[in-house]
This record gives structure tokens, C-alpha cells and sequence, in this order.
């Protein structure tokens, strides 16, 4: 994540206040294990300070029937509209960037 | 202060490299399958009961991931394949980079099937594509039957749950059918066999299923050149 947020740091000539990542409900990542590494990793680089920003995506799926999409609570994947069993996973596996706040040098 | 939209996986550098991976799996009709499971649950000996049972001269190769030692690849050395440990060093999976360079010294076009044994462990490896087709998720009947609930990134990407170690199933309040529910909820798609490596029950289930999905995406090599 660091390197990637150097190389668009000297893309973009530009200071990097914030890096904004969204976190899928079923990645496998956990946001305060992530935070925690991301601070300590920070600290030695001159990307310091450098604020990260998580949004949680919730583990979406969508019917391959009626398209309908919805929300999976405790591991209830059926379709809540037709009641359909053969759904697929709409969201919920992401590890993503999805911004940078960057101040002009 | 100016807002830049970038959106790119985090794990980009591995997806790139597994994708690399697929293309010369699928160019040289080899079929690769990743199996995951916690420490113990029987991954090593299920590979040992696969590899006395094909023929000698198939072309079968085996890599298998661990923190330390290489006892797995001594193992498995033992039934004639070739057969790479790749030692982690504290990591708890595998990647493609490292899939990539334990690969680099084997001729890519003389395997058919690669089994790929994962580092025991339910949680990390599944964030990591290695360029498979397949997954296979290991489940002994002594690690409880919840599991598919309580690690489902892991089981949500499993295309067959081998449940293991079935002849301990006197011995342990383990019960089936909740394992298979349970195995449904987080992934309706995934094929479920019963597998004891002690008894051999079950083998010839596992064996099909491998054969069938090697098979059939040879068929498609031969048919599309």
C-alpha cells in the first residue's frame, strides 16, 4: 500500500495528507490490524503523517433469478424477494484504494 | 487540498501475477488446484492417498507451503512426483510470486495437474489468488462443524469441501449435517465429499472430482488450438 501511495505521490508531485481503502466484509482483512500496521509502517517513511480512511463494504449478493440485490445476514444468501437459493456475491471481497488526499507542493 | 480517486486493488501486484499464472496454466492445459485448511487437518495425507493412487508416469506435480521444515515435501517426494516444499518463513499463505518461483525450475508444458497445498490456515490464504481453477477447502470432523460460519471468506470461495477424517466421527459430537448446512449457507455452489485417508472411504469420490475437472479443462485446451 505504501509503495503505491509513493508512486502516485511523485505521479502527482503532490504531498499525501490521506489514503482512503475500502475493506470488504469478507476479505480477510480486519480495519484495526490494518490501522495498526499502516501507522507503524508509516512512521519510518516520509509519508508521515498519513491519515487512512476505511469504509467497510457489507457482504452484498445478488439473485441470479430476479437480479434483485440484497444484504447477506448471518450467512442467509437465499433471495429475500423470490426466494431463490442461486445467488452470487455482489460485494464483499474488496481491498481497494479508492482515494488519496493530496495537497499540491 | 484536492481529492484523487484511484480505484485499484490493494492486492493488485499478486492479482496480476496469479492472472500471469492462469494464462500459462491454461496455455499449457495444466490444471492447478489450491487446497486450504486449518494446521491438521489432514491436507498432507489426503495428498499422499492421491498421489499412490495415479498411475506411475502421470504428469502430476505437487508444491506445498509451510512456515518451517520441509517434513511435507519429504512426504510426499516419496510416491515418485515431483514435489517442491515452499517455506514461508513466517508467512501464513502462499502468494503467486511465490507459486511463480517455486514454479520457475519445472518445464510449465510437461504438468497436467499441480496440487497446490496451501500454509494451515484459515484465514489468510483466501485473500491470496494463486492462479488456480479450483479450490479445496479440507475440514476434519475433529475441528467442529461451525467452521464454514465462523471463517467464511474462506469456505465462500471453496468449489469442493472435502470433509476428513470421517471414520473419527464415532468418536467426536461432530454432526454431518449441520457441517453440510452449514457449508450450504456460505456457499451454495460448493460440492461437499466425505473422505476418511485413514479408511480410503470416500478417495474414489475425490479422485472423480479431480479427474472430471482436470478432464474437462484439458478437452477445452485440445478443442480451442
Amino acid at each position: 500500500m505504501l509503495e503505491s501511495v509513493q508512486a502516485e505521490s511523485a505521479r502527482h508531485n503532490a504531498h499525501v495528507l490521506a489514503v482512503g481503502v475500502k475493506i470488504g466484509e469478507l476479505s480477510g482483512v480486519e480495519s484495526e490490524s490494518l490501522r495498526f500496521c499502516f501507522d507503524a509502517l508509516v512512521q519510518d517513511t516520509d509519508l508521515a503523517p498519513l491519515a487512512l480512511e476505511i469504509e467497510r463494504l457489507p457482504w452484498r449478493n445478488r439473485c441470479r433469478q430476479c437480479a434483485q440485490e440484497f444484504a447477506v445476514e448471518e450467512y442467509r444468501t437465499e433471495c429475500p424477494r423470490c426466494g431463490s437459493a442461486e445467488t452470487e456475491m455482489a460485494s464483499g471481497r474488496e481491498l481497494e484504494f479508492a482515494y488519496m488526499e493530496i495537497e499540491e507542493t | 487540498m484536492t481529492r484523487v480517486p484511484l480505484e485499484r486493488k490493494v492486492l493488485s501486484e499478486n492479482d496480476r501475477l496469479a492472472a500471469e499464472l492462469r494464462q500459462g496454466f491454461l496455455r499449457h492445459g495444466t490444471w492447478c488446484v489450491n487446497l486450504i485448511s486449518s494446521p491438521g487437518s489432514g491436507k498432507t495425507m489426503l495428498l499422499e492417498r492421491t498421489l499412490a493412487s495415479f498411475e506411475p508416469g502421470r504428469r502430476v506435480a505437487v508444491l506445498t507451503g509451510d512456515i518451517q521444515t520441509d517434513n511435507d515435501a519429504q512426504r510426499l517426494a516419496r510416491y515418485g512426483f515431483p514435489v517442491r516444499q515452499i517455506t514461508t518463513g513466517g508467512a501464513c499463505h502462499l502468494d503467486a510470486r511465490m507459486v511463480t518461483n517455486a514454479l520457475a525450475e519445472w518445464r510449465p508444458d510437461a504438468i497436467d495437474l499441480l496440487l497446490i497445498e496451501n500454509v494451515g490456515n484459515l484465514v489468510c490464504p483466501s485473500s491470496y489468488d494463486l492462479g488456480e481453477e479450483a479450490r479445496v477447502v479440507v475440514l476434519s470432523v475433529t475441528e467442529g462443524e461451525d467452521k464454514p460460519l465462523k471463517y467464511p471468506a474462506t469456505f465462500h470461495r471453496a468449489d469442493l469441501v472435502v470433509l476428513n477424517k470421517v471414520d473419527l466421527l464415532p468418536y467426536v459430537p461432530f454432526r454431518m449435517d449441520l457441517a453440510r448446512e452449514y457449508i450450504r449457507r456460505v456457499q451454495p455452489d460448493a460440492e461437499i465429499v466425505e473422505v476418511s485417508c485413514t479408511t480410503g472411504a470416500g478417495l474414489d469420490a475425490w479422485r472423480q472430482w479431480i479427474e472430471a475437472k482436470a478432464g474437462s479443462s484439458r478437452k477445452s485446451v485440445n478443442s480451442g488450438f
